[in-house]
């Protein structure tokens, strides 16, 4: 296979398995892109060799234990942090499983992710350190950079349990030029049954565009574009009203750029469908008449990032460098200022001498 | 990749790819006689050049596949049989799911097994590959695979890495199932021995756990046996896995059961003589 679109392919039509002839290949893929619980999942149905079978349904009871794991770590946060009484919201893959999401199924979760209002940070910090928390890396620069430009305070990991958090205030780096809304963002959080927030349906797809479009180099890119695409599917049920909710919000944020193009990349990579009449990116077209022929048209930009997005092969490795160099510079790019970048690659460059 | 090698141990298979010839040349030598997988592999391993022009330039190979430790340290293209031995174990440690995994050897006799476990250097590996010449069938000296439903043991007999002052004990065995010496290797001088035919022949075929030995080598000690209770066992199995955190409560279960149904023993030996004896009375009584 010489690129990840057998993947997607299976994740969006999984009758699509019968056609498969190479499987080490396809799930050394759904490996490299952390897709590999998901994919067990959407097969669960699906007629299989029996050995893939066997591995799916290993990869089904493991991403279970991992769901359980990374439950407990989000009590263990809450238990910390409950005598500070303010709330405490679940981000991505903690959030997708604890609020019983699609997008949480077979979902390899990493670190636990928070985020707290700002002006709570030092008790946050003084709270989890007390509990147990001990910083990653003790670097004078990077502690002065994550806590005056970025989004999260430094990580920290947990002594006995190993696992890390990631205590964020806002959705981007504060050098970045979106600006959320994040009082907004917070003040509209939803209730779990145990304490724990998780953010509103339309600001978890737009933290999730965000991270995917307006920050990182698209590393991870197929797993985040599936989150999205999983809760694009299941908000769009629960409410008819919920695309043009998702509009006004990504607007409020000044996101909807990014929250378009996810929107576009995963229609056109998962097949997401639009079901809308005010849509959300300006390029959706007629294909002929009926829910089902609407479409979004792609455009020349939305190419590269799906030439980037599929860059592996069936070996697992990442291909085409050259694209991922172009997106690794734009990253830093949308991060920062030009002048402040400069400044930035040249004390890491000095500090790796 | 440009050169591949398949291979099945047991109820694992593999699929290695490599940017050079040599490593998968030496594969293929040493696991002459192994089955080749009918269809999926488990797992992939991939030995390529740490940065492109390092596939030529004082090669040196990365280990990578489906799950990678980020700051695993590349080897020289001379050890490349042992980066693939390694990417193979990494892949067990790191994505294995369908078994409990003990850092253990295991061999068996009438359809009975015997785990043997310990830290590095405690000597079961030498143990294990040893009793595999003598009459046991040998099922693994790496990693034994407990199966979660009905505890039994799964062979994984790949090839056995001697070390050091270990190579000397097997100048008898045919010649063709030793690999090359590995020389300068993170754990000093290395050489693979391929387990006899009847390993191999039956490496389909699990068997039920009767004891579990914890075995100590030192050349001052004093051959002795002592009895594990089974708290202490399952403390100590629980590092001996790598997946044991990962499994969640199956692992737990699945280990609790074990300690609890077979006899635990240490044994202290000086020689390898000893221990035979003392492995051998053992069995007798069990």
């Amino acid at each position: 296979m010489r690129d990840a679109r057998w993947l997607v392919r299976l994740l969006a039509d999984p009758a699509a398995a019968r056609e498969v002839e190479d499987w080490t290949s396809l799930i050394a893929i759904a490996r490299s892109e952390s897709l590999a619980g998901s994919l067990a999942w959407r097969l669960q149905q699906a007629e299989l060799p029996p050995r893939v079978e066997a591995m799916f349904e290993a990869a089904r009871r493991d991403g279970e234990a991992a769901r359980v794991q990374a439950l407990w770590e989000a009590e263990m946060a809450r238990r910390a942090l409950a005598p500070l009484g303010m709330p405490v919201i679940l981000l991505k893959g903690t959030a997708y499983a604890a609020a019983g999401l699609e997008a949480g199924r077979g979902r390899s979760i990493g670190d636990l992710d928070i985020l707290v209002p700002r002006r709570a940070l030092p008790d946050v910090e003084r709270a989890l350190l007390a509990a147990g928390w001990e910083w990653v890396k003790e670097d004078s620069y990077d502690d002065q950079y994550y806590r005056r430009w970025m989004h999260e305070l430094p990580p920290l990991i947990h002594r006995e349990r190993d696992r890390m958090i990631d205590v964020h205030h806002a959705i981007l780096p504060l050098t970045a030029r979106p600006k959320p809304d994040m009082a907004a963002m917070i003040a509209e959080r939803v209730a779990l049954a145990d304490g724990l927030f998780t953010l509103s349906p339309a600001d978890m797809i737009v933290h999730a565009a965000a991270h995917l479009f307006a920050d990182g180099d698209l590393a991870g890119g197929l797993r985040n574009l599936w989150d999205i695409d999983r809760l694009l599917r299941e908000f769009g049920e629960r409410d008819s009203d919920f695309q043009p909710k998702l509009r006004g919000r990504a607007e409020q944020h000044g996101l909807l750029p990014a929250v378009a193009r996810a929107v576009r990349l995963a229609h056109h990579i998962y097949k997401t469908p639009v079901r809308c009449q005010a849509p959300i990116s300006k390029s959706l077209v007629l294909k002929g008449s009926g829910q089902e022929k609407i479409g979004y048209r792609i455009a020349a930009t939305d190419r590269l990032h799906v030439r980037r997005l599929l860059a592996r092969d069936g070996w697992g490795r990442a291909t085409r460098p050259l694209t991922r160099l172009g997106f690794y510079v734009r990253s830093h790019w949308l991060r920062m200022p030009p002048a402040m970048l400069a400044r930035h690659l040249w004390v890491k460059a000095r500090k790796k001498s | 990749m440009k050169y591949v090698f398949r291979l099945k141990v047991g109820p694992v298979s593999f699929r290695i790819g490599s940017q050079w010839r040599r490593p998968v040349a030496q594969l293929r030598r040493l696991y002459a006689g192994y089955p080749e997988p009918d269809g999926v592999c488990d797992f992939t391993v991939r030995l390529e050049a740490e940065r492109f022009w390092r596939r030529w330039l004082r090669p040196s190979v990365a280990i990578r596949g489906d799950y990678v430790l980020p700051d695993a340290a590349p080897l020289p293209l001379a050890q490349g049989l042992l980066a693939a031995e390694m990417g193979m174990n990494l892949q067990m440690a790191l994505g294995q799911k369908r078994f409990l995994l003990l850092h253990a050897a295991s061999v068996e006799r009438d359809g009975r097994a015997l785990l043997m476990t310990g830290h590095s250097g405690a000597g079961k590996s030498t143990l294990g590959a040893l009793l595999g010449e003598r009459g046991w069938r040998f099922m693994g000296d790496e990693f034994a695979l407990l199966d979660l439903e009905d505890g039994r043991l799964h062979p994984f007999p790949r090839a056995v890495s001697l070390k050091n002052e270990s190579l000397g004990l097997f100048d008898g065995v045919d010649p063709a199932r030793l690999g090359p010496v590995l020389s300068g290797t993170p754990k000093g001088r290395i050489r693979h021995l391929r387990p006899n035919s009847e390993a191999v022949a039956r490496m389909a075929e699990p068997a039920r756990p009767v004891m579990i030995l914890f075995p100590r080598f030192g050349r001052d000690l004093e051959p002795i046996v002592r009895e594990v209770g089974a708290a202490e066992a399952f403390m100590r199995l629980t590092q001996a896995s790598t997946n044991y955190v990962a499994l969640g409560e199956r692992g737990f279960e699945a280990l609790t059961r074990f300690v609890g149904a077979l006899p635990s023993r240490a044994i202290d030996y000086a020689d390898t003589a000893q221990a035979e004896k003392l492995v051998d009375a053992l069995w007798r009584s069990a």
